[in-house]
């Protein structure tokens, strides 16, 4: 494997608290938009190898639905909410009357796509404001698929030659739902200097 | 481990990956999106390998990773380990499948700030199309392959026999 990238056990805090306060925010927002209390895992923030990265949502060839947006401006990644399909399908319930099994409706997958932004947009934003750093999620991208498939053009996007990615993970619960998943943070490699340095924990 | 001949066993060739083996081991891709699985296979010494690509070109990237990563390093890469193994460049037939395009997003940029898709959005189809160019400069026939698309896919290559199956959410299991 080639040089990784180390960072300080203060620079992956300052990381974590950045998953923190994004995906509160986000929290905050998908509450309302459901109307029901949601719960927040301790985010992670970690180097993970390119061939692991499908490992964090239960493997390359698990079922999901993904919500990816690209981020722009000061700092550039990708933002994905990646959720299992009973997940999925309960969430776009309690949004707009669906039923049944089988392909989400054109309606659900909207529906889906909508939070995802939301998401998105208020974890972005709780950032923007925490570091000063601009950061405009694109409009967001839907596909259901396997974990593997949905996660690797992520990794061709924010890792053009090293061999790690760095993951700022989330995962959340609404609870009495059943519904869980994940709110995943990739900076841009990059951009992770930029980053740091608004949090005030440089390499130097 | 013994060298199974009654249990098979299956090589798990992750991202950016490749694996070469004379023994009769299943070597499988899971979950390719716009990764490109190359299969090579030498049937007359059984002499097989597997690549998981992630992206076309070694030569665009000012500090390349490993070999396995790009189209044009992997492939040679995996010839290579397969002459060194015993096999004949002319007995070495190609299949791949993937390449696809999970996403597209209307307006989104490339990291260039170029008008046009995003590198993912085309990332699959210029992965196939590295792939098909070096296969073609090493004289390797691409004798079968199930690419592009919007769908992910895993890919099965068994070196004993040299079947290769393709399986998806959405159109089952086929074999290549």
């Amino acid at each position: 494997m080639a040089e990784r990238r180390g960072l300080t056990p203060l620079q992956l805090d300052a990381l974590r608290e950045v998953g923190n306060i994004g995906s509160g925010n986000a929290a905050v927002a998908l509450s309302a938009m459901v109307d029901k209390k949601v719960m927040l895992s301790v985010p992670r923030a970690s180097l993970v190898p390119l061939v692991k990265v499908s490992d964090l949502v239960g493997g390359a060839e698990t079922p999901v639905v993904g919500i990816y947006l690209h981020i722009s401006g000061d700092a550039s990644g990708s933002m994905l909410l990646l959720l299992e399909e009973n997940s999925a399908r309960e969430l776009a319930r309690l949004m707009v009357s669906g039923e049944g099994q089988g392909e989400l409706s054109t309606i659900e997958q909207s529906a889906l796509q909508e939070t995802g932004s939301i998401l998105a947009g208020n974890y972005l934003n709780a950032l923007s404001q925490m570091t000063g750093i601009l950061l405009k999620p694109s409009v967001p991208g839907f596909a259901m698929d396997m974990a593997g498939a949905i996660i690797d053009f992520i990794l061709v996007e924010i890792s053009q030659s090293e061999d790690y990615v760095l993951v700022i993970e989330t995962e959340f619960d609404v609870m009495q739902h059943k519904i869980r998943g994940h709110l995943i943070l990739f900076p841009d490699l990059g951009s992770l200097d930029i980053i740091l340095g608004r949090l005030g924990v440089s390499a130097d | 481990m013994t060298d199974g001949t009654l249990i098979e066993q299956v090589v798990n060739v992750g991202v950016a990956e490749y694996f070469v083996t004379h023994n009769p081991h299943v070597l499988a891709s899971y979950g390719l999106g716009s990764c490109v699985g190359v299969a090579l296979y030498d049937e007359k010494r059984r002499i097989g390998g597997l690549a998981h690509i992630m992206l076309p070109d070694s030569k665009a990237i000012s500090k390349p990773g490993g070999p396995g990563r790009y189209a044009d390093t992997a492939i040679r890469a995996m010839v290579e380990e397969m002459e060194r193994l015993g096999s004949r460049r002319r007995d070495i037939k190609a299949k791949m499948a993937g390449g696809a395009c999970m996403f597209t997003i209307p307006g989104a940029k490339n990291p260039k700030n170029l008008p046009g898709p995003a590198l993912g959005m085309q990332i699959g189809e210029r992965n196939v199309e590295a792939a098909r160019r070096t296969l073609e400069e090493l004289g390797i026939p691409l004798v079968a392959e199930d690419t592009g698309g919007d769908y992910g896919r895993t890919m099965r290559f068994d070196v004993s026999d040299g079947r290769v199956t393709i399986s998806s959410i959405k159109h089952g299991v086929k074999e290549l």
